[in-house]
């Protein structure tokens, strides 16, 4: 049983992460990531609303009637978010102005419903908070990875602290202006997929 | 798969998840007020601190500092169009933004390249205190700037012209181009420059290029390069809001020495 917790949590991080294998979830991964502590603070929403949409669904599961079962998970989703983004609103103020509609727009975002739909229906309550935790992990990496990178190149940067010596003020680096446009952010994720892909080619589309 | 029900437990279910999800987000909500409140006064706060260049354009003060610095700083609840000074209105009690989209607490705007639809019937403008004496004016601007609604805080002398200090909060211009109205160093640029001419008509203007020291070049600033539009916004919004039809009635009353 440890074992297959375990492989739940971390099989989404890598082998069958959600970003590059389904391609899901990137409207937000674009928006939110030209800074790593917006980044980060989205992934952390987004991780707790997978993983208790997911334990809650599956709490519920047997009792959910077939025919509205997609507007119920709705519900609780949505539920969830309104309060996640209570939550930011009261303790990380500063970036939960940045991330702005985007916490919001979680609740549209198809990893979160692709998870209590395709898994948290089936399993038990456990499992599905443990799926939800490891696919919102497997997002995270992504969001935090891309922000990283943009905020690097794109204004020489890492949480908010200059380490690339700007040309403008007497330094070396010339930012690239097309990394904190959403432009930058397609080709930072479609080279991590590409790069991901090659790694483990099990996560290629058969055609 | 759950099993096929009948409508009855159908509807039964849909109400009862409705109201486990609504009294779940009404305690959240009602419980966390106090706390998103403080946050929103503060960081108006430190806006109002910032354009007055109190505080550092990327400092990340604390509450208590904030609270202390704020202090020094007085509202001023005035009316636009005659410029007067309510005394007996709180200043907390009015909320500028939500007043432009209510036809009772604002009024339409004449034709402006600003492009500001509405002006609201009173205004909230600061004076910075040196004991009793008042050393600034810091009065709140917005207008239309590339893609997006501008808003900010513009810090003048009591000389009414001498610009101290300029912060734009919020927008959606593109960051690095137009979103560079935020940069600090920008702003910085703004010190010293005078808002009007001789005879106080509105002469501010962010130019192309650069504009030169506040002595040569009394009336204007940089431009940014990328950010023409943007750039034209600001000039635009500055000089509606110092003219005839924004805080001007209440600058020449303060020049008159009549608040």
């Amino acid at each position: 049983m440890a074992s297959k917790t375990k492989e739940i949590l971390l099989d989404p991080l890598f082998d069958n992460n959600p970003i590059a294998a389904q391609v899901l979830g990137i409207c937000s991964a674009l928006a939110v990531t030209t800074q790593m502590s917006a980044s980060i603070v989205m992934a952390i929403a987004l991780t707790v609303v997978t993983g208790f949409s997911g334990l809650s669904v599956s709490l519920i599961r047997n009792y959910i009637p077939a025919n509205i079962r997609i507007i119920v998970q709705l519900t609780i989703i949505a539920s969830l978010v309104i309060v996640t983004d209570q939550v930011l609103k009261a303790f990380v103020f500063d970036i939960s102005k940045q991330l702005s509609v985007f916490v919001g727009l979680i609740i549209t975002n198809c990893i979160v419903m692709g998870r209590a739909e395709a898994f948290a229906m089936q399993r038990k309550p456990i499992e599905s908070f443990v799926d939800g935790i490891g696919n919102g992990f497997g997002y995270s990496f992504f969001l935090v990875l891309t922000g990283f990178i943009r905020e690097l190149t794109g204004s020489g940067r890492i949480f908010g602290a200059q380490v690339l010596p700007l040309a403008s003020e007497g330094g070396w680096y010339t930012p690239n202006g097309l990394m904190v446009l959403a432009p930058g952010a397609f080709f930072v994720i479609g080279l991590t997929i590409w790069a991901l892909r090659t790694w483990k080619p099990q996560l290629k589309e058969e055609n | 798969m759950s099993a096929k029900h009948g409508t009855g437990y159908t509807m039964g279910f849909a109400a009862a998840v409705c109201l486990v999800c609504s009294v779940f987000v009404c305690l959240s909500a009602v419980a966390l007020k106090d706390m998103q409140e403080e946050n929103k006064k503060l960081d108006k706060q430190k806006n109002v601190l910032k354009a007055a260049g109190m505080l550092a354009a990327d400092e990340d003060a604390d509450a208590a500092k904030i609270s202390e610095l704020y202090k020094n700083i007085q509202p001023l609840v005035i009316d636009v169009k005659s410029g007067e000074v309510k005394k007996d209105v709180d200043a907390a009690s009015i909320n500028m933004r939500m007043a432009v989209s209510d036809n009772s607490k604002s009024f339409k705007a004449p034709a402006n390249d600003a492009k500001v639809l509405r002006i609201p019937n009173e205004a909230v403008v600061y004076q910075v205190m040196e004991g009793e004496m008042p050393t600034m004016l810091i009065f709140p601007i917005s207008g239309k700037g590339l893609w997006s609604t501008l808003y900010g805080f513009l810090a003048v002398d009591v000389d009414t012209t001498t610009v101290k200090g300029v912060s734009f909060y919020e927008h959606g211009e593109t960051p690095g181009l137009g979103g560079e109205i935020e940069n600090p160093k920008w702003t910085a640029l703004w010190k010293d420059r005078k808002l009007f001419d001789q005879s106080f008509q509105p002469a501010f203007k962010v130019v192309k290029g650069i504009a030169g020291s506040p002595a040569d070049a009394p009336h204007e600033v940089d431009g940014l390069s990328g950010a023409t539009l943007t750039c034209k916004g600001v000039t635009a919004l500055v000089n509606f809001w110092i003219g005839k039809d924004g805080f001007g009635p209440f600058l020449e009353n303060f020049r008159k020495g009549g608040i």
